[in-house]
């Protein structure tokens, strides 16, 4: 359970940096917003709570490490890089623009803070499970975290990273799935089913704890019981709303990319500000 | 860290050992030397001979099953904590099946990963088209930041693996089935990546040839010595970096140039050489030897290298066709760019 003052810290970051995710994609023409909320949480959460790293030492060994498996929310991780320090927050005006450092989908060796290059799907989540590995190797105590998204979960190289995972007993790895039930086409249930998805991970060997991941007190609490685990992996099946924050946005297929005008930013700041 | 420059590993029976075997006891051995060195397959530990690291050093050799996208990524993320893995798997599953993990969490992200591709071309005669691998080079070529070596036999496949391991950022080394025959006789020989073999001087014709097909290559030469004929023949064991001073310096002395390759005409080194010689400038005979833009048939990899004119006797029939090509006088030829 969180202090009161650090769910307190918390919310008022997620909605500092909502209301940053909201700018940028104005700025930029447009942006994965959908599934840059849904997930943004989490990363809160990790970055303002749980992870050991140094803005001022990006490279830093020991380091804990994120990979954005489902890249294409790369507006919302650097969005939090810029607010953490890892550069100046003004380097997002040119966000998506030629020549610019940042893309929809983060490149790790131009984007500081950012651990691995992701975007296409399926090779975030074995990469992190490579981490892990050759963390353990080496005796390295830091840890690695991973966020997937649930569409993500159709590609079979998730699959194959499960299997691997629960294979060699990662348990010096934290994987989130973003679960806000939505891909490009539709809810993930219509265009390719996904469930039962904790059932899925167990079978391959996993621990799955589902949570509201909009909840600071159940991802803090499961964070820990991922940190706890010492016989299994964890996945933490967080149930999330694509969009979410932003009433005309929340769970509407058609904010999985989108831009917006002087009037709808105005809206969507104002709903976010709201609560 | 010890580096794998200089290391002292001898192979006292390289005669009796296939390609992979060599650079499995040799990648063991530079494992034994590196501690960050860790070896990764995917349930293809003894057909690769890349097993052989775990029967001294288990605790650094990973099998990820038949999975191979999945250990190309794994390999990315282990680099990413300092470790220098060597994966190994057919090359047609590391360089197709895995294709776009090798491009985009290898080389895109700059990662130091090691790739030992084995069964390439047709060297997997019997098992056919799904197995065989005439693509590889390529792929790999057309990869941003990789470098691409096919080692001529089992003593420069030992070099090469030595070599990949102190360059930085990804390195595919293709080879065969591990039954292909020997070209260097001991050690004493020169392997620098990026740099061509010349292995018999020539002015008549060039052949430039990687692979099993160097073999081919020398004994076509001498064949071709026999009838009067002086044949240069390069070991372009790396074809990428390509040794562009090599070609130039053949086109410039024979004009007749044929490239040999286990693999398709198209994209491999025939191209590679290619591209070099358009750029250039220089004209000359030009033929590539390889598959032409077909699957190759089921059949013992002998057969095989007959069928597709990729052997000797396929060899000495193209350098009888470049002879005839007859050029004009062209005086300024020394003095063009």
């Amino acid at each position: 359970m969180l202090k009161a003052s650090e769910r307190k810290k918390l919310q008022e970051k997620a909605r500092e940096l909502r209301e940053k995710i909201i700018e940028v994609t104005f700025t930029c023409g447009g942006s994965h917003v959908g599934g840059a909320f849904s997930q943004h949480d989490i990363l809160i959460a990790l970055y303002y709570k749980h992870m050991n790293i140094d803005p001022k030492k990006p490279q830093w060994p020991e380091r804990d490490r994120f990979v954005l498996s489902k890249g294409h929310g790369g507006v919302g991780h650097a969005v939090v890089l810029g607010d953490k320090g890892y550069y100046d927050m003004a380097l997002l005006d040119d966000f998506n623009k030629t020549g610019s450092p940042f893309g929809m989908h983060l490149d790790r060796l131009k984007v500081p803070g950012v651990d691995t290059s992701t975007g296409s799907l399926g090779h975030g989540f074995p990469l992190a499970v490579g981490i892990a590995l050759g963390a353990r190797l080496q005796g390295h105590t830091f840890q690695t975290y991973c966020v997937i998204g649930d569409g993500e979960c159709h590609e079979g190289s998730i699959w194959e990273a499960a299997m691997a995972g629960g294979h060699y007993g990662i348990t010096n790895m934290t994987l989130f799935v973003d679960r806000n039930r939505f891909c490009l086409d539709g809810p993930t249930e219509d265009v390719l089913k996904l469930e039962p998805l904790d059932a899925k991970f167990e079978s391959f060997g996993w621990r799955a704890i589902t949570i509201d991941g909009h909840d600071f007190d159940q991802i803090d609490e499961a964070i820990e019981a991922s940190h706890a685990e010492k016989e299994r992996p964890v996945v933490i099946i967080a149930n999330t709303v694509k969009g979410k924050g932003v009433d005309f946005m929340e769970s509407k297929t058609a904010w999985h990319y989108g831009g917006l005008d002087d009037q709808t930013k105005a809206k969507a700041l104002k709903s976010i500000r709201k609560g | 860290m010890a580096k794998a420059q200089g290391l002292t590993w001898t192979i006292d029976d390289a005669d009796h050992m296939t390609q992979a075997e060599i650079y499995g006891e040799v990648l063991t051995q530079i494992g034994q030397q590196n501690e960050k060195v860790v070896a990764l397959t995917t349930d293809l530990a003894k057909s690769t001979k890349i097993g052989k690291f775990d029967e001294k050093i288990s605790e650094r050799f990973f099998n990820f099953g038949i999975a191979e996208a999945n250990m190309i990524a794994i390999a990315s993320g282990m680099a990413e904590t300092g470790l220098i893995p060597v994966v190994s798997t057919f090359a047609v599953f590391a360089s197709l099946r895995a294709a776009e993990f090798v491009r985009t969490d290898l080389c895109y992200q700059k990662r130091n990963v090691k790739i030992i591709a084995t069964h390439s071309g047709t060297s997997f005669g019997q098992a056919g088209t799904t197995h065989h691998c005439t693509e590889d080079l390529s792929v790999m070529r057309t990869f941003s930041g990789m470098t691409v070596i096919a080692p001529a036999d089992a003593r420069e496949t030992g070099k090469a693996v030595a070599a990949v391991i102190d360059r930085e950022g990804p390195c595919y080394i293709r080879i065969g089935r591990g039954f292909e025959p020997p070209l260097y006789k001991d050690m004493e020989f020169d392997f620098e990546i990026g740099k061509a073999n010349r292995l018999r001087d020539g002015t008549d014709v060039a052949v430039i040839a990687c692979g099993p097909c160097v073999v081919h290559a020398m004994d076509a030469a001498e064949q071709a010595a026999a009838q009067g004929v002086s044949v240069r023949v390069l070991n372009m064991h790396t074809i990428k970096p390509i040794d562009e001073a090599a070609i130039l310096e053949a086109v410039m002395d024979t004009r007749r140039v044929i490239t040999v390759e286990d693999h398709s005409v198209i994209g491999g080194l025939g191209s590679a050489v290619a591209e070099v010689i358009a750029k250039s400038g220089k004209g000359c005979a030009y033929r590539m030897l390889g598959y032409q833009d077909e699957f190759s048939i089921v059949g013992y990899p002998d057969d095989l290298m007959h069928k597709y004119k990729i052997d000797a006797d396929g060899i000495m029939e193209t350098i009888g066709e470049v002879l005839k090509a007859e050029f004009e006088e062209d005086e300024d030829w020394e003095d063009e760019d």
